[in-house]
């Protein structure tokens, strides 16, 4: 095949496929075991600093806060994200210091809720480096060509622009039909973390609606950290197995975090939180407000549960379940001002 | 023609976009959609003209009956009362396989081919604004029938040269599209601002104004 041009963006989380299928073969527990800890555990052993890595869900719709905060907490450094529409997620890990490194398919912007302070402040001033640009389908298919243990996946995406000159694509003659086709590498994150509605002990997760990029992303990933809202026996998920989104063997940790995407969207359980989602994007315009956000939420704080009291606890997450479920309007506090 | 004078309906430019996006829209078409301005268009024509019109997000939501504007393009609400929650490869592959007739976009920047910039102003290793990227707009800009720009008219957003070609409009002119392996019969198709709409000519396929809005 011909290269006819090659993208300049680094190229992160590339594994030549028999390295690919070495580890999968090696690293992947296909036991039946109890995977259960505490998210403390499963951040300290399945992370590491220097590590490129992605998280499920999209940036602020079932993603775990609860994880991210532990990466925080237990000082990770020099991160590299896969910026797959990052949101809050993203926001936080670069306040935290976490991160300094994106691929970028959409980061440093809160979608409705404009553009993020925080993570435009890091990228203006340098402190963070965009390596590499991608599109959201890019990365979407990045993580499924990983899952199909396969070194790319042609796409007829990102053809003709900078986008694609800053990625680590590569564009080719197609041997078929002739004409320019993208190659897009697959990618193999280090480590990823998906928040899932509920699992059993063993890692078998079920996820209530879209599922954005996750199936893949869970296959994709060298180590996986589940995340849930509540853990349910095997014999739920045996009884409808059609509902199994990702399959205990390739589940590293499990951890029961109980509202663990706030201040995010759980679907179907809980709406964001856009009174938090707003304090944040007031404190976030300064840095003195991002120490004082990063020291009241997360670093003076042990546990999730004393976070969500912090937030407002049972009262706020009822209030939250009755937005979900269009009981009670929304209201956004950052689109009065 | 003063028509909101002789009507007495007073609207704003924003809902006057809104009302223009959502005619171009038939019934029984596919939309790819995002949150804000393109939700509300969609989900009028919707109400209006367009009954059948096929409503897609990005992130898996397939024909949703929208309650609220969603926050996210991924949230709940993308997928309340939806005939199917899907996933990001089913929506896209989805559009690569030419199954989706429209999709709209903004952009911090466009040139006369309507070509797109969301990336950067400025350099990108040294960025003056660094804005969030392509996000889906890349793909949907190289993969859906027709796209419709939906943008504020100012000098410094239609520029001569984008800072950044974060979507493929015409390129550099006609066949280029083709030219660069971009699925034939597809590129930017309209460009509704707060003072008219704009198309592409078929021959140069450099954008020209179609129409001015009254007021």
């Amino acid at each position: 095949m011909k290269v006819i041009h090659e993208g300049g963006g680094e190229l992160l989380g590339w594994l030549d496929p028999d390295e690919a299928r070495r580890w999968m073969t090696e690293e992947k527990n296909r036991g039946l075991e109890d995977k259960r800890m505490t998210i403390s555990e499963a951040v300290r052993r399945f992370t590491k600093d220097g590590d490129y890595f992605a998280l499920g869900g999209f940036g602020h719709v079932r993603v775990s806060m609860a994880a991210i905060y532990e990466l925080i907490r237990q000082g990770r450094r020099n991160l590299t994200i896969a910026g797959k529409t990052a949101v809050h997620d993203i926001d936080i890990l670069i306040a935290g210091k976490v991160v300094d490194k994106v691929e970028c398919a959409y980061s440093f912007g809160h979608e409705l809720r404009g553009l993020s302070p925080a993570g435009r402040r890091a990228v203006e001033s340098g402190r963070i480096k965009v390596v590499a640009e991608i599109s959201n389908a890019g990365f979407q298919w990045r993580f499924k060509a990983a899952a199909m243990g396969l070194p790319f996946l042609p796409a007829r995406i990102m053809l003709g622009t900078d986008t694609f000159r800053l990625s680590s694509a590569k564009i080719v003659e197609d041997p078929f039909s002739g004409k320019p086709l993208c190659l897009i590498p697959a990618c193999y994150p280090d480590f990823a973390i998906i928040h899932v509605h509920r699992c059993d002990k063993y890692g078998n997760s079920q996820i209530d609606g879209i599922e954005i990029e996750d199936i893949d992303l869970a296959r994709a990933a060298k180590r996986l950290i589940i995340t849930t809202e509540r853990l349910i026996d095997e014999e739920d998920i045996r009884k409808d197995p059609g509902r199994t989104a990702i399959p205990y063997f390739l589940v590293d940790a499990v951890c029961e975090v109980k509202y663990g995407s706030h201040p995010g969207n759980m679907p179907g359980l809980y709406y964001s939180d856009e009174e938090h989602m707003a304090e944040w994007l007031g404190m976030s315009r300064t840095e003195e407000g991002v120490r004082e956000y990063l020291e009241k939420y997360i670093l003076s704080v042990e546990s999730f549960e004393e976070y969500i009291q912090l937030v407002g606890g049972e009262e706020k997450m009822k209030l939250l379940e009755r937005i979900e479920t269009l009981e009670e309007p929304l209201k956004c506090p950052w689109a009065e001002s | 023609m003063p028509v909101g004078r002789e009507l007495k309906i007073t609207f704003t430019a924003v809902e006057l976009m809104a009302c223009v996006a959502s005619r171009i829209l038939e019934d029984g078409s596919a939309v790819l959609v995002g949150t804000g301005l393109p939700i509300i268009a969609a989900t009028l024509a919707q109400k209006t003209h367009a009954p059948n019109l096929l409503i897609i997000f990005e992130a898996g939501g397939i024909g949703p009956v929208i309650p609220t504007i969603p926050i996210s393009v991924g949230d709940s609400r993308t997928f309340h009362k939806a005939v199917m929650a899907a996933n990001m490869d089913y929506v896209m592959g989805c559009a690569q396989a030419g199954l989706i007739d429209y999709a709209f976009l903004g952009a911090a920047q466009i040139d006369q081919y309507g070509n797109l910039n969301t990336t950067v102003i400025g350099r990108h290793d040294h960025p003056k604004v660094r804005l969030p990227g392509s996000g889906g707009a890349n793909d949907a800009g190289s993969l859906c029938r027709r796209t419709i720009i939906l943008m504020q008219h100012d000098k410094r957003r239609f520029v001569e040269k984008l800072d950044f070609l974060t979507t493929p409009g015409y390129l550099t002119g006609p066949g280029e599209r083709e030219r660069a392996g971009l699925p034939s019969n597809t590129g930017p198709y309209r460009v509704i601002t707060q003072l008219g709409i704009m198309g592409f000519d078929d021959g140069s396929k450099r954008m020209k104004l179609l129409s001015v809005h009254p007021v």
